[in-house]
């Protein structure tokens, strides 16, 4: 983190340090949540609301948590927002807030909020880590968006609800691929998506941490 | 005083846990009128749409209220009873309740419920007396959870009208195609019971459905579709809403009608 401008905190996590595609994390909900757009959109904004105001609030006190209990103060405050989030939904998006069910409070034990709250927050002021928030929820969404997209338009024949392809359970011609509306297909999509991303900018290609030996040639057995 | 003191680690912990819970507290209590509105209104949804009369748009208050009359019944009679007001009552409860609710073992059992309710809850469309739909809770194991629907029966308590259900866990696309109105189409017109008359249902899903006791069962969910015949076969059963429905089969129903027709002209010759 060499530059920190209100800008950088903002747009760097979208692709150049993308929370799912090049810290791997938040891979569980990102699996969970992908099977259709709408779900995953509202999944983004839930998660923005949380890693942002978490990110304010924790930065906010940061000069008065002790460090022994420095995660259990970052926790409390996740989780109080993410009930808050919970509770709202339910309240006012009860169709899905059913479809979410149990990932929305699943988001306190998303790796990218304790991630940001802890590697950021804890040592930056509360306006740069609200936007540093705001940019790791929407590397998050733009991951989220991606994949709900294929899995949503292979997987049921439409996008956002819509119908693109018709499917053949509604009388068009379109077999939807069953194995993208289970959550394990989320793997395949991440993967080939981190693919790209990494072919885009090959500063992101990891240096390999053993090197793989070459094939020893066969011997014959004596 | 250092950050790392006790004395001010417990009051760092102290006071963020009563600020927390503060607003915990008051979004939960702020939003709970408006949260069980959303359940109430989309239990009545469900029922409006099992009986055909929900479709985009309408006014589901104003519909359930004109047209759905609850009333609870006693299942092991088949008669309705008063003692319970049916706004409130509730079947889950009642269920495990040793007072309201018995327990099931073995061969009986079929639907995986291992407890269930002597009363609830049914929803009438039309005159109570000679209703046009009747609306029954239904619920049973599926493939990887607890279903829990409605089934619309007309008023002979023998012709289906649809199924739905709010709250299942089956495979997206497969078992999960239980609410897809295609399917839930193919129920109309279905009757639960054959022509011997007796209190055994004999509506069930099969592969290859044909004659009116038999609906097409999903296809790739073989499971699901099990799940769905055993929770059919128990609450239509007398251990359900056997004896219930009996009251409307014998009496109004087309063919009763139409033997005692068939008897008087014998007679008149």
């Amino acid at each position: 983190m060499a530059d920190v401008t209100p800008k950088s905190v903002l747009t760097t996590p979208i692709f150049q340090n993308n929370p799912i595609a090049l810290q791997i994390l938040g891979i569980c909900s990102a699996l969970a949540v992908t099977t259709s757009m709408s779900v995953s959109l509202v999944m983004t904004v839930a998660v923005i609301f949380v890693t942002s105001l978490s990110s304010f609030f924790v930065s906010l006190i940061r000069n008065h948590i002790p460090s022994s209990i420095r995660i259990i103060v970052q926790m409390t405050i996740i989780a109080s927002l993410v009930i808050v989030v919970d509770q709202i939904l339910k309240a006012y998006a009860y169709e899905i807030s059913k479809q979410l069910s149990v990932f929305v409070g699943l988001i306190i034990t998303n790796c990218i909020v304790m991630g940001r709250a802890e590697g950021f927050a804890m040592s930056n002021s509360p306006g740069l880590s609200f936007l540093d928030g705001v940019g790791n929820g929407l590397g998050y969404g733009f991951v989220l968006m991606v994949v709900g997209f294929v899995r949503e338009l292979l997987g049921s024949g439409s996008v956002f609800g819509i119908t693109i392809l018709q499917t053949v359970q509604d009388g068009g011609w379109y077999v939807g691929n069953g194995l993208l509306l289970l959550p394990p297909s989320a793997f395949f999509v991440i993967g080939l998506l981190i693919w790209v991303m990494r072919s885009i900018n090959p500063d992101q290609v990891e240096e390999n941490e053993f090197q793989m030996k070459d094939n020893t040639q066969p011997k014959e057995a004596v | 005083m250092g950050n790392n003191s006790i004395k001010k680690t417990l009051i760092v912990a102290f006071a963020l846990c009563i600020v927390c819970s503060v607003i915990v507290s008051t979004a939960a209590v702020a939003l709970r009128p408006q949260q069980q509105l959303n359940q109430e209104l989309d239990r009545k949804t469900n029922i409006l749409n099992v009986a055909n009369l929900y479709s985009e748009g309408t006014d589901v208050e104003k519909v359930f209220n004109n047209k759905m009359q609850a009333r609870v019944v006693d299942m092991r009679t088949g008669e309705y009873t008063d003692e319970f007001d049916p706004d409130t009552f509730n079947h889950f409860e009642a269920a495990s309740d040793p007072a309201t609710g018995r327990t099931l073992s073995g061969p009986e059992d079929i639907a995986g419920l291992s407890r269930v309710e002597n009363y609830t809850t049914v929803y009438l469309v039309g005159d109570p007396d000679d209703p046009d739909q009747i609306v029954l809770p239904l619920r049973g194991q599926g493939l990887w959870g607890l279903m829990r629907g409605f089934l619309s029966v007309k008023g002979d308590g023998n012709t289906l009208q649809s199924i739905t259900y709010y709250e299942l866990s089956e495979t997206p696309g497969l078992g999960a195609e239980v609410n897809n109105p295609r399917w839930q189409a193919l129920w109309e017109g279905k009757k639960i019971y054959d022509e011997k008359g007796d209190l055994s249902p004999a509506i069930h899903l099969s592969k290859s459905a044909s004659g009116d006791n038999e609906v097409d069962a999903l296809s790739g969910a073989t499971l699901t579709s099990n799940g769905v015949t055993n929770m059919l076969q128990f609450w239509l059963s007398p251990e359900g809403f056997g004896e219930y429905l009996a009251r409307f089969r014998s009496g109004t129903s087309p063919d009763d009608a139409q033997d005692a027709d068939g008897t008087l002209e014998s007679e008149g010759a």
